[in-house]
Parts: C-alpha cells; structure tokens; sequence
C-alpha cells in the first residue's frame, strides 16, 4: 500500500516494479495485448500512456481536491474523471499535432486509444485513494506509467521472437500471449520485498 | 444482428443469445479482460463483479436506447459515459453499502466498470441503434457472457488456489500460485487454448 509517508523514492520502486500496473494490477490489459506484437509500436504507446498518465493525474488531483471536495460532491467522481481526462486528451491531441508535429507522428493514433485505457483512469483514483500530496500525485502517476512501458516493450520483445517458433496449433496468437505474461508476472512477483516494501 | 436473413431463430431470442456465444465479450471478442483477471482470486468475488456488471449494461443499454433518436451523433460517445456513469456510481454506493467485504476486494475495480470496453461496445454496437426491449435483452444476454466466464475462472482459480470453494475449504494443500497474478494469466490462456482447439476439431 503507498501512502504520503513513503518517500518519492520509494513509491517511485513501489509502483513501477513490486506493484507493476499490467503484471501485478491487471489493468490497461487490452492495449497490452492488442499493442504488443512490435517493439516500435509498444514504446509509441508507451510514451503516450506516460504523457497522458502524469497530466491526467494531476489534472484529476487538481479537480478532486479544489472542486469537487469545496463543493461536497465528491461522488460524482466517476463521471468528472473519465470526462476530464477524455477532453483532456483531445486537447493534448491539438496541441501535439499543431507544436510537437514529430512527437505526434510517433504517438498520435494512440492518444484517442488512451481515453479508454483503464490504466489511466485507475491511476486518477488510486491518487485519490491513497490520498497522495501532489508531489506525490506526480512521482506516482509517473512511476506506474514507467512501470506499463518496461512491461510492454520486453513483452513485446519476447512476443516478435514467438511468432516464429512451432507451437501447437491451439495455442498459436493469444493463448501463447497469455501463458507468456503469466511467466513475465511470475518474474516480477520476484520483486515483492524489495527495500522491504 | 437482429435480423440475419439465414438465421431462423426469431430474432429476439437472437439478440439474447449473441452476447452468450457467438459474440461472448471475454473469449471470443477479447475485450473487458481486466476485471476478469483482476477479480477473478475467489468466486464470490468473481460472481459479485459479475453482478455489478450486468446492473450497469443492462441499465445503460436501456436508458440509451430510449434517448438514442435524441442524441446527436457527435457528441453520442460523451452522452453514453455520462449515462454509465450514473449507474457505474449507483453501484459503487450500492456494493459499498450493502456488502462492505465485497467493496474491500474489488476496490478500484468498481469505478473501472465505467470504462470497461464491454459496456460501451453494446452501447455503441446495438443499444443505439436498437429498440429498448431488443436492448435489454442484449444487456442480459452479454452479462450472461460475462458471468459464465468469470465463473469458471474464478471457480478454477479459487479451487486451485485456495483449496476451496465460495469458501468452503475442499482440499489441504492448494497451489497458491494460482490465486497470484500468474495463475489469472495462465487460466484465461488455457480456457482459450481450450476453445480453440475444441473449435479446431469440430
């Protein structure tokens, strides 16, 4: 469990690795495996998840804490967090393809992919309910971003190696794909303990 | 969907039974596999996810379908999030309040069914363009999907991992593996490999 007694360090290690958001969290799982087939496409959608994750976590953390707590309507939290982050991607769309034109081509089909990525949302609301200081906020949403992108790149190494090995029939595609991420979690649960967290 | 010229099933028992087989939202579409993993440690967690589900999709395909001749098609993606929103925060008050256990396991999960690609697929694919009876069907048929699913997954893994069953302990010396991360992974992965290869050698 993180909270704001845990120096930035620490959450840093504890939400990337020990707790790792795909591996350990099962969440952000559909553009996992749906992404994951090149190393090139896995980083592409990486870098979004990261950009998207640390705005949207402070984005969230702004609106949770300096609107909807004032005015005591903290259980409309649900719906003010998907659409804040939903426009708050389309803006970053317009504004990375006006300014950042290389940057765009290297993610821009993925930003409207993110809206719906439950990895995102969660991190909005695990902020909240761990009750994070906003450096904290921005340490967390980051690390658990850093930790979706060593998660899909080596995934998506290992996955451009199995497509040429002979397996059986049934298992070919997304079984394999399975079995391949049990093993990847199996060597992060490794992690558990580390620096006694 | 609902009116294949070569199916000869009346359509609305169709409509019922697509979301169950042919177009089962976990195996056969691949989509919603988060809190199928995720939720999936015991049965009645896996039951009680299922149960939530299936209250927000039934609800949200109704109510959308009912709006849908008023809303405008730009702007119909916001409209449907606002409307399984609401129901997604019912819910989360609802579970919290009844079955405080359940809220504890599920956790973050429940607000996540807000953007769980199964509900808003329906309420793109069918509820907006259907009638609200064929719609509600629909819901039930796709949450019936889901619950088959999560019910072998989480009877599996409860079973194997645990030793037990809805808590009733069964055998002495469970594999634990299968309760953690990895054996979420490696159950699904085998249920597929099954279906395949069942597919495979019809």
């Amino acid at each position: 469990m993180i909270d704001n007694s845990m120096t930035p360090g620490m959450i840093f290690l504890s939400a990337s690795l020990i707790n790792n958001i795909i591996l350990m969290q099962f969440l952000g799982l559909c553009s996992f495996f749906g992404v994951s087939t090149n190393i090139k496409n896995s980083a592409s959608m990486g870098l979004a998840v990261t950009f998207v994750a640390v705005m949207a976590g402070v984005v969230s953390w702004a609106v949770y804490h300096l609107v909807l707590v004032p005015f005591q309507i903290t259980f409309l939290r649900t719906a003010v967090f998907v659409l804040t982050i939903a426009s708050l991607v389309q803006l970053e769309e317009m504004f990375i393809k006006k300014y950042v034109p290389p940057l765009y081509s290297a993610m821009g089909i993925y930003l409207p992919l993110i809206t719906t990525n439950c990895a995102i949302l969660a991190v909005a609301f695990l902020n909240i309910d761990y009750s994070l200081s906003l450096l904290n906020t921005v340490v967390h949403s980051f690390a658990v971003a850093f930790g979706y992108v060593i998660a899909i790149v080596l995934f998506a190494g290992l996955r451009e190696h199995l497509v040429l090995a002979p397996v059986p029939k049934s298992l070919r595609g997304y079984p394999l794909a399975f079995f391949l991420a049990s093993l990847m979690s199996l060597a992060f649960m490794g992690f558990k303990g580390l620096f006694g967290l | 969907m609902s009116s294949d010229k070569f199916n000869h099933k009346p359509a609305k028992l169709n409509d019922f039974l697509y979301g169950i087989l042919r177009g089962n939202p976990v195996l056969v579409l691949m989509i919603g596999l988060c809190p199928v993993l995720a939720v999936s440690t015991t049965l009645f967690n896996g039951v009680g996810m299922s149960v939530a589900v299936a209250f927000v999709l039934v609800g949200s395909n109704l109510i959308i379908s009912l709006v849908r001749k008023y809303t405008p098609q730009q702007i119909r993606i916001p409209i449907f999030i606002i409307i399984i929103s609401t129901f997604v925060t019912v819910a989360d008050y609802v579970i919290k309040a009844y079955s405080p256990q359940l809220y504890r396991q599920l956790g973050v999960f429940i607000p996540l069914i807000v953007v769980n690609c199964v509900i808003i697929g329906r309420a793109e694919a069918f509820a907006y363009r259907n009638k609200a009876w064929s719609s509600v069907l629909d819901g039930i048929g796709t949450s019936i999907g889901f619950l088959i699913v999560l019910f072998f997954i989480s009877a599996l893994r409860e079973f194997f991992g645990m030793g037990s069953l809805l808590g009733n302990q069964l055998i002495s010396k469970p594999a634990l593996i299968m309760a953690m991360p990895p054996g979420g992974f490696i159950t699904i992965g085998a249920l597929m490999a099954l279906l395949t290869f069942l597919r495979k050698k019809r």
